[in-house]
């Protein structure tokens, strides 16, 4: 049952190939690290299944009902938003937007969905507090919040724990990993966290401006890549 | 007291604060998304293109608003295509093209009709400039703002906040980045006949800014940055007529003193 399938993928800018050789295939409930260093492609391909960017070359392919506006993607901060005067509750309420479709304003509808999640997420006594009061970890479990808004079935997360203290870090895992377990949400995640990557994910994309590897996460822990990669550790 | 009602009943006076009051709230409302946005400098860039166009249209005796209103629409579209994906950066274009206008308006008043009071008056502005018929225009133009900023408050909410998010959701963020710029250039050439066009951008800046220091979410924001707007406008208005001191300078003091107090307020 896949619900994304990667065909010979490639991305340029300008006519320069940033990205080839993508392949992979993903069934619904899978959650997919995507791994490598700065300029390997990852935000790249993050695009690319977002629809922000067209691919160069090859297909990317959406099954089971899902199409790449019904993502719930968790962007990386930027300072922008670190002081932006919103509520907690307006922000994940933003998270509905795709379902607005014709209408105008949020229903009663949008608003159960958005409290719900403030729930799963452990922010709604939170939700009258201002956004840029809250601390990382808070600021990005509200963030996960109005992803979850925006999707049933897949998330894509770019970068989900930069700058987030252990503590914080570990809630944003778990938190994760729930909503991939419990609802069987695909996920989807962009990361400089190799060991997270391994013990979380089910799946390792590794790639080097092509694909390096594309596999379990067991598979990955035995390859010669990962050793590498991880200096020498086992993990 | 008495003296203080008499003052509403002129004509130009209360056609002034009923326009400018409508003016006031439009730029308000869009002023928080363009400082939030980065944008502040678009409305300031704006209104020099539009102080351009009405010195060419005064020199060719042609109707100012009908000239500028499009003129300034077109910059403001062209900016904003320009600051996204121009090889020079947003500000410097703005900067540019806000100096090569006003320098284009200058020579061409210099050389036609001379710097007479109407000229004057787009600079600093006046009250008195109002004619019927630019009243009703801008009465039109600021209802169009006000229905089309309430109608699709949500969608800007989500582009000011995070452009990409709402992309990555299929909303079409380039069709609601337009809008908001083609809002401000309607506001800042309907701002700039009572306003000036060296003080026109403050009425989109300041109420946003006063806001921002007291309020915490966006909605609050928004209505309070309404809130602050309109009174200092009436208040600078007003305090114009009795101390006999340019009218659009008087808002703008209106509004710093508001933004000082808000400051304040804000840091406790």
């Amino acid at each position: 049952m896949a619900i994304l399938t990667c065909k010979d993928l490639r991305f340029a800018y300008d006519g320069s190939t940033v990205l080839e050789g993508v392949n992979f295939t993903l069934n619904a409930g899978n959650y997919l690290c995507i791994v490598g260093e700065n300029g390997s492609g990852k935000s790249t391909l993050m695009k690319g299944l977002l629809g922000l960017k067209q691919p160069d070359g090859g297909s990317i392919r959406f099954d089971e009902g899902l199409k790449s506006t019904e993502i719930g993607y968790l962007p990386q901060q930027t300072q922008l938003q670190r002081d932006f005067p919103a509520s907690v509750w307006e922000v994940v309420l933003s998270g509905c937007l795709n379902s607005l479709g014709r209408r105008l304003h949020y229903n009663e509808e949008d608003r159960k969905r958005a409290l719900f999640n403030m729930e799963r997420m452990g922010i709604e006594d939170l939700k009258d507090k201002s956004y840029h009061a809250l601390s990382g970890g808070q600021q990005q479990r509200v963030l996960l919040a109005r992803a979850l808004c925006a999707t049933k079935k897949m998330l894509l997360l770019d970068e989900p724990v930069t700058g987030l203290d252990p503590i914080a870090t570990g809630e944003m895992y778990n938190l994760i990993k729930l909503v991939n377990l419990c609802d069987n949400i695909t996920v989807i995640m962009v990361s400089h966290d190799i060991h997270a990557a391994a013990r979380y994910a089910t799946h390792v994309l590794h790639l080097g401006q092509k694909q390096l590897f594309f596999g379990t996460a067991a598979e990955y822990r035995e390859s010669a890549l990962a050793r590498r990669f991880l200096g020498g550790h086992r993990i | 007291m008495n003296e203080f009602l008499h003052l509403f009943s002129f004509h130009f006076m209360q056609r002034a604060l009923i326009v400018g009051g409508l003016v006031s709230l439009c730029a308000a409302l869009l002023g928080v998304s363009l400082v939030l946005k980065r944008y502040s400098m678009i409305g300031d860039g704006l209104s020099h293109v539009g102080f351009g166009a009405l010195a060419i249209a005064s020199a060719l005796h042609v109707a100012p608003l009908a000239v500028a209103v499009p003129v300034v629409v077109v910059t403001a579209v062209l900016l904003l295509r320009l600051s996204q994906n121009g090889k020079i950066k947003g500000d410097a274009m703005i900067a540019i093209i806000s100096s090569s206008a006003l320098a284009i308006g200058v020579i061409c008043v210099s050389v036609t009709t001379g710097m007479n009071t109407e000229v004057s008056s787009y600079m600093f502005g006046s009250i008195l400039s109002l004619s019927r018929s630019d009243a009703i225009l801008s009465g039109i133009l600021s209802a169009a703002v006000l229905v089309l900023f309430v109608l699709f408050y949500p969608r800007l909410f989500a582009v000011t906040f995070d452009e990409t998010f709402s992309k990555a959701t299929g909303t079409n963020t380039e069709l609601y980045n337009t809008l908001l710029a083609v809002l401000t250039a309607i506001t800042v050439v309907l701002g700039m006949r009572m306003m000036g066009a060296l003080l026109i951008s403050s009425l989109i800046i300041f109420p946003a800014l006063s806001a921002m220091r007291v309020c915490s979410s966006f909605k609050r924001v928004v209505i309070c940055a309404a809130v602050i707007s309109v009174s200092c406008f009436v208040l600078g208005t007003i305090a114009s007529y009795f101390l006999e001191t340019p009218t659009g300078a008087s808002i703008v003091a209106a509004n710093l003193l508001c933004f000082c107090g808000c400051a304040l307020i804000g840091k406790h």
